[in-house]
């Protein structure tokens, strides 16, 4: 028991260290912004409607892209084809935009004037009108739906292919497989999809007001910019922001109740065994799935490329400039994340019942961007010229909001390490650097690598934190696309889309790359 | 070894320099800092005559800048704010932390008369409804426009100050009348957006027949792309303006500097950049002077604007009707 009390107290050090910080983080600037209240303000009944609007359209988002996921990522675990690893990269962007961009491909191809409504007239068909309910949910499942897809296929690749080689020994069919690995995996990995989802959704701003058709469609995060901007009224900026930390906890404790934890046993890391029961009509079937939702992906994407070539080569340097300083907010940012997602996984990964540490975990993603970055400025001004500090800041900030997907990413293989590996680590006296390095990390390289691709490409694409901090020459990439875009110079600001675009998904791939094994 | 050492010397010598330029730090809104806005040619004119480092700081846009200011409070870096506009004045006066600019400007043609002990106009324009000249049949005041199938996108009036233009430009037009005017326009709002940028860009991209612009809109596209196909719709109500403004704020350590700036803001050297980069009219810049292409903008019938105390007392009021109007 001595021997054993040692290394276990370090790493829970280390984790609980990490989730106070993260703690501090957000719930700290939402503090400062309270404090700063001049008279505490009260939920009005515009206030209820946005929750009620932000609830229906996040709930709707998640259960539609959670469940469009499954089949995507399904097809995408089970076949090897030509190209699979770059379809893999290239699917994952939509999730990897910066809003806006993604919301002008996808009215360039569903819009009044896309090109679904071209067709649509040229065979005599009534065209179609997203804005609205339907055109929110739309985009928030473009948008998510390459999210849900990545989580799962991690779920799906990590089954160890000895457990495929068995099943496929024991002439399993594709009910038995269903049944006995597919069900399970799903079970594990879902209720935490969904609940990311409804997260992301809740704080949802510019898409659910630009595809929402209007006032009917606004979100707490739109309260929160009124409460902000318009009246200046901090009291209810941060009560409504303590809103959006109750939804995330409230949905948090829902989610984690339905979670069952797969217990695969461990593998050797072989390479994946073909899955069994694999009939034409599966092959055909599967083809068909990935066929849908590369067109449905990326169209949008094509469409924004399309638009972005022919300026591209004629940006001026200082967009040239601030795409290498947004790369490098990006490196800090997925190094920070990696430094604060390991300590928090380890620590989660230990325990059964870890629904609060999760959702501490979640906050990043729940709390909303406005009023962390206002309390963050709040907190900051006294101390230090906030300008000096936009790019750290920036970095920090989207450090923090990568953390859900990490840990979403990292805790179920690092449970499944420590299961198989932690007897046999402490029968050797391993320390717990040792056994970090020997026994977990190697395991853990595929949701590394994913997680700190996003931490990367979220920094990449930020345009909340900056904005409040902005300072004279530290413009990155969004902010100057933002403002070709405000000067009427549309063609520029589509080249700077599309150099974004590709930056982004250059950095994501390096990281992503770094971290696969055997595809 | 003889380079480095001139070098060090040149960097000694130009970083001494630095430290004794005093810094003029102006804080405005984000398209106004960029490289196509005015804020490059305004810094290399001012710090040509003004032995200053002239700072601009891009925050957002006007109600984000107020923000800003509010939360800096007294400690605030800013020597000067540009890019108020008057719907904003009366928050940004009350908050105490501007000071008078005991200056009697000369040459001012607004459409309006100017009064304002605190702050001074720099550029102004007309909201108005941009189309392409292809449209079939243009509406001429709001009424036909809610009468018609035109498609239009605007902006929130909670997040952007042309959304708030917009709210107070019907509220001035019709007062009581106001909701009637939404509920009629609420089939013919494809959708609001966060901001400007969006609204143009969704235009652009087609997705509305008209958008909420300024009457000046079409000059970039006739004298940047050179392509007259677009115009703005005269209403017969007549144009609510927005009047952009700036003024020095009382915590200034560069008070005499602020003092000149907003001196600089109103000469020719300054008012020229306006037109095409702001793409706004200047505020004291005689019609004769404007450029080629300004002479085929409609020039509304009359020009509505609300008084900022008038402005601050409407606007919660204005904004429910519009709420509840579009939320039916």
């Amino acid at each position: 028991m001595a021997i054993r009390a040692q290394p276990v107290s370090g790493l829970r050090g280390a984790g609980i260290f990490a989730c106070a910080l993260v703690l501090c983080a957000t719930l700290g600037p939402l503090v400062a912004v309270a404090v700063r209240a001049e008279a505490p303000g009260g939920l009005g009944p515009a206030d209820w409607a946005a929750i009620r609007f932000t609830l229906i359209q996040a709930a709707l988002s998640a259960v539609f892209a959670t469940l469009l996921a499954v089949p995507v990522a399904r097809a995408l675990a089970r076949r090897r084809f030509p190209g699979r690893g770059a379809l893999i990269t290239l699917l994952g962007a939509p999730f990897l935009l910066p809003v806006i961009v993604a919301v002008l491909g996808l009215l360039a191809v569903f819009g009044r004037n896309g090109w679904v409504n071209h067709g649509l007239i040229a065979v005599g068909l009534a065209p179609i009108d997203i804005y609205g309910l339907p055109g929110v949910v739309l985009a928030h499942v473009f948008l998510n739906l390459p999210l849900a897809v990545r989580l799962l296929l991690q779920a799906w690749l990590a089954v160890p292919s000895e457990r495929i080689r068995l099943a496929a020994s024991l002439g399993f069919r594709p009910a038995d497989m269903r049944r006995h690995i597919e069900t399970a995996l799903l079970w594990e990995t879902l209720p935490g999809l969904l609940l990311l989802i409804f997260l992301i959704c809740t704080t949802s701003f510019a898409v659910a007001l630009i595809l929402g058709g209007g006032p009917r469609a606004t979100t707490v995060e739109l309260a929160i910019y009124q409460a902000f901007r318009f009246e200046f009224d901090l009291g209810r900026a941060a009560l409504l922001g303590l809103v959006q930390v109750a939804l995330c906890l409230g949905a948090g404790a829902l989610a984690f109740r339905f979670v069952r934890l797969a217990r695969f046993g461990g593998g050797l890391d072989r390479a994946p065994h073909p899955w069994p029961g694999d009939s034409a009509a599966r092959r055909v079937a599967d083809g068909v799935v990935l066929l849908l939702a590369t067109v449905f992906l990326l169209l949008p994407l094509a469409a924004v490329a399309a638009k972005g070539v022919a300026p591209l080569p004629g940006l001026p340097p200082h967009v040239w400039e601030a795409a290498a300083r947004s790369v490098a907010v990006a490196l800090v940012s997925a190094c920070l994340a990696l430094a604060l997602a390991l300590p928090i996984a380890a620590f989660i990964a230990r325990r059964t019942a870890s629904g609060i540490v999760e959702a501490i975990g979640a906050l990043g993603i729940a709390v909303s961007p406005l009023v962390i970055g206002t309390g963050a400025f709040i907190l900051l001004f006294p101390l230090a010229d906030p300008a000096r500090l936009a790019l750290p800041v920036t970095g920090a900030i989207n450090a923090l909001v990568a953390l859900p997907f990490l840990l979403r990413a990292l805790v179920p293989e690092m449970r499944s390490a420590m299961a198989l590996y932690g007897p046999l680590a402490e029968a050797l006296g391993m320390t717990a650097a040792q056994r970090l390095r020997h026994a977990i990390l190697p395991r853990l390289k595929r949701p590394l690598g994913f997680g700190a691709g996003l931490a990367a490409a979220f920094s990449m694409g930020d345009l909340g934190v900056i904005a409040l901090f902005s300072a004279p020459g530290q413009g990155t990439l969004p902010l100057e696309m933002y403002r070709l875009m405000g000067s009427y110079r549309t063609d520029d600001a589509q080249g700077a889309a599309l150099l974004l675009m590709a930056l982004t998904l250059a950095v994501f791939w390096l990281f992503d790359r770094s971290g696969r094994v055997h595809d | 070894m003889k380079h480095t050492i001139i070098a060090t010397g040149l960097i000694a010598t130009a970083s001494m320099a630095t430290a004794d330029t005093p810094v003029l730090t102006v804080y405005t809104y984000d398209s106004f800092v960029s490289d196509w806005g005015p804020g490059p040619q305004i810094e290399t004119a001012f710090e040509a005559t003004c032995g200053c480092d002239l700072q601009f700081v891009g925050a957002g846009d006007g109600a984000a800048l107020l923000a800003r200011i509010r939360l800096e409070g007294a400690r605030s870096a800013a020597d000067v704010v540009l890019g108020l506009d008057t719907n904003l004045t009366a928050a940004a006066r009350q908050t105490g932390l501007f000071a008078p600019h005991g200056m009697d400007p000369e040459g001012l043609t607004l459409p309006v008369e100017w009064t304002d002990d605190t702050f001074l106009p720099f550029d102004w324009g007309y909201f108005a409804f941009v189309h392409r000249t292809d449209m079939a049949t243009v509406p001429t005041d709001f009424e036909s426009l809610a009468a018609s199938d035109a498609r239009i996108v605007i902006q929130d009036p909670r997040s952007s100050t042309p959304g708030l233009g917009l709210l107070m430009w019907v509220d001035a037009a019709y007062g009581d009348g106001a909701g009637a005017i939404w509920s009629g326009l609420a089939d013919n709002i494809v959708t609001v957006t966060p901001g400007w940028s969006e609204a143009y860009g969704l235009f652009l991209e087609g997705e509305a027949d008209m958008v909420l612009s300024y009457t000046t809109s079409p000059a970039y596209h006739l004298i940047a792309e050179e392509d007259d196909g677009f115009a703005a719709a005269p209403f017969d109500e007549g144009h609510y303006m927005q009047v952009e403004v700036a003024g020095m704020l009382a915590g200034s350590d560069q008070p005499d500097l602020a003092a000149a700036f907003l001196d600089f803001m109103l000469t020719e050297a300054f008012q020229t950049v306006i037109p095409t980069t702001n793409w706004m009219y200047p505020a004291a810049l005689p019609p004769s002077a404007l450029p080629d292409g300004f002479d085929t903008l409609i020039v509304p019938s009359e020009a509505l604007l609300l008084s900022p105390e008038a402005a601050a007392d409407r606007r919660d009021a204005a904004l429910a009707t519009w709420q509840s109007a579009l939320s039916q």
